[in-house]
């Protein structure tokens, strides 16, 4: 089985905050800490899992700017067979599109059963890459994918719906499946494993070593031009409690029982 | 005259309410641009839902065929597609749900049309189509354009825009023939349900609901002691479900259980759109979140910017103490 693996590198942004920058497109990315997207953990997993049952090689691909390697390492160091750097100043400013396209012209030329995405990444949120590359590379996909069983040239998989409830389908291989949080246990990185990860290669590509031209790509090849970007405006401001801990929740108490809640 | 396109989406022999919602937010763009309201329902013995769309839009097209029965993908972008390219409406609505996300990125390339995904407001800009998305998991709002092209698509994310009335006058209604040509390898074989819990957090007064912010499966038990102190149920955020930490019936949110408890304290969780969509009816919402912007302050009666792990035990403590003197 040979699977190829769209992964990205993310800023992780729940706990911090965040400052658009100076073009008023985009945030100030300065020490931000920087992490495998969380769909992608899931992704390569299920990659991994499938392998060491059924054999054969992961490929990890991933398009980005100096440091986005890192995440490559990643899936090394997980056991990911080979990797891909896709790297070029033209590509920055892409939108789900223009990322599509610089992967799909990455792995055309591959051999593979199945492509894995993320079902989103958790920093533009487009849900919208997978879909796309799958029907540029014109393969049967399907997205929001639970659950993986691989056949005889076929896959039967669980796309999850909302509330919990799930459907079953089945498709022919190859296939793109776009892949929901939640379907395996991402595995921890072993020190091993990163000793082992140092040694092996990263193929880098370009837009010339890929056959594509600066005008499909970046903002240029994109559908979207982000015009601004901005903190959301609050709808409602809630009454901000403040104080020790104590007393804080001594104004709770009041709040629930003046309620009849407790 | 030029039209906007609304797909209705229906899920065993419903409409769903995002449908009504595009609707809504369609005729608004219609109203101000000289267009008109259409919308397609793709089925099998639909003709029910013709009857119900015709109160909310001008035309109501409906493509009716046994391979339609359940949502499909393949059958849907390859239906869509003739339609878009015969009819070339100025803008098709889909919803960013899961059938949505999983057709329009096909449909797009298919038909030859940008896409924006995750709508939270769109307008027409010449040629182009105006968007607004949020990133960075709700914390900054990106305005953008499409490019100029014929048409566009966007998905609109559910739950954003009130979903419109019924009009006197009913639309007209058009069969149109389902593509002959058709071959399908992707094939729907059926549902699973979610598994039924020990307990259905839906019918719960009080919850307390856990985030990421725990940190670690082992600290758990702050919040549940919490819980147990109001006499309440724990509920968490998706990624607590993935972990294995909670099982999959506490989850609240989009892909989880929709709650309207009298009281829910939200500790740890950062307010994503999937968890807002599953607590926002609660009659009272407590917050309390160590980062001042996170996103779910803005559903909050009361807010706590802080530490979860202190706040929290010093209110259990308070409630045991108000209930042991009363
Ligand atoms: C199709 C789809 C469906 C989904 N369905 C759901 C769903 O049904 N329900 C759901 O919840 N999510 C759902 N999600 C996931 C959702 O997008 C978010 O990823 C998720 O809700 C984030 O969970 P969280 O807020 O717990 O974690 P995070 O976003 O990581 O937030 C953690 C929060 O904890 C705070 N924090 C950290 N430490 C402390 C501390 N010591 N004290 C106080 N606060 C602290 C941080 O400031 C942060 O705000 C879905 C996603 C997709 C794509």
């Amino acid at each position: 089985m040979e699977i190829v693996v769209c992964v990205k590198q993310v800023p992780a942004t729940a706990e911090v905050d965040l400052v658009v920058d100076d073009s008023g497109r985009g945030i100030e990315s300065q020490g931000l800490v920087q992490e495998m997207n969380e769909w992608d953990e899931y992704a390569i997993e299920e990659a991994l899992l499938i392998k060491e049952r059924l054999g054969g090689t992961v490929t990890a691909i991933t398009m980005g700017g100096e440091g986005v390697d890192a995440v490559l390492r990643r899936c090394l160091a997980k056991g990911a067979d080979n990797a891909i750097w896709l790297k070029d100043e033209a590509f920055e400013g892409s939108d789900a599109y223009a990322t599509a396209k610089v992967l799909h012209a990455a792995i055309r030329g591959l051999e593979y059963d199945l492509v894995f995405t993320g079902a989103q990444s958790g920093d533009d949120n487009y849900s919208a890459v997978g879909g796309i590359l799958a029907e540029l590379l014109g393969l049967a996909h399907a997205q929001m994918v639970k659950k993986v069983e691989v056949g005889e040239g076929t896959l039967v998989v669980n796309r999850e719906l909302e509330g919990g409830l799930e459907e079953t389908l089945e498709l022919p291989m190859p296939a793109l499946l776009a892949i929901q949080t939640g379907l395996n246990e991402p595995r921890y990185v072993s020190i091993m494993g990163i000793r082992k990860a140092r040694k092996k290669e990263i193929t880098v590509k370009g837009l010339g070593d890929l056959g594509l031209t600066g005008g499909e790509v970046g903002e240029a090849g994109s559908w979207m031009k982000v015009q601004r970007v901005y903190a959301p405006p609050v709808e409602k401001e809630p009454e901000i409690l403040t104080g020790s801990p104590e007393e804080v929740a001594g104004r709770l108490v009041e709040v629930f029982r003046s309620r009849g809640l407790i | 005259m030029a039209e906007i396109l609304v797909l209705a989406e229906h899920r065993r022999g419903a409409l769903r309410d995002v449908t009504y919602e595009l609707l809504a937010k369609g005729r608004e763009i219609t109203d101000s641009g000289g267009l008109e309201l259409s919308t397609i329902v793709l089925g099998s013995g639909c003709s029910g839902f013709a009857g119900e769309l015709s109160n909310h839009a001008d035309r109501v097209l409906v493509v009716d065929h046994p391979d339609l029965a359940e949502f499909n993908a393949e059958a849907y972008s390859k239906v869509l597609v003739g339609v878009i390219a015969e009819r070339k409406p100025r803008l098709t609505l889909i919803g960013h749900t899961s059938c949505g996300v999983d057709l329009a990125p096909a449909l797009a390339i298919k038909s030859g049309l940008p896409l924006a995904t995750d709508c939270i407001d769109l307008s027409l800009d010449g040629g182009g189509l105006a968007v607004t998305r949020q990133v960075y998991g709700g914390k900054m709002n990106v305005e953008g354009v499409l490019r100029e092209a014929e048409g566009h698509i966007a998905t609109v994310r559910p739950a954003t825009f009130e979903p419109g009335e019924p009009r006197g006058e009913p639309g007209e209604v058009v069969s149109l023939e389902y593509p002959a040509e058709l071959e399908l390898v992707t094939r729907f074989t059926g549902f699973v349900e979610p598994p039924p819990g020990e307990v259905d957090i839906a019918d719960a007064e009080i919850i307390v609901g856990v985030g990421r912010g725990i940190k670690d499966e082992k600290n758990i038990p702050v919040v549940r002691e919490l819980a147990e102190a109001l006499k309440g149920e724990l509920g968490c955020s998706r990624p607590i479900v993935d972990k294995g930490w909670l099982p999959k019936d506490r989850q609240v949110g989009s892909s989880g259980k929709t709650v309207k408890p009298k009281l829910y304290i939200a500790s740890g969780i950062s307010g994503s759109f999937q968890h807002v969509m599953g607590m926002k009816g609660s009659d009272l919402i407590v917050v309390v979140n160590k980062d001042s912007k996170a996103p779910l302050f803005g559903f909050a009666d009361y807010g706590v910017v802080g530490d979860l792990f202190k706040v929290l035990p010093a209110l259990t403590e308070k409630i045991r103490e108000f209930k042991g003197s009363g």
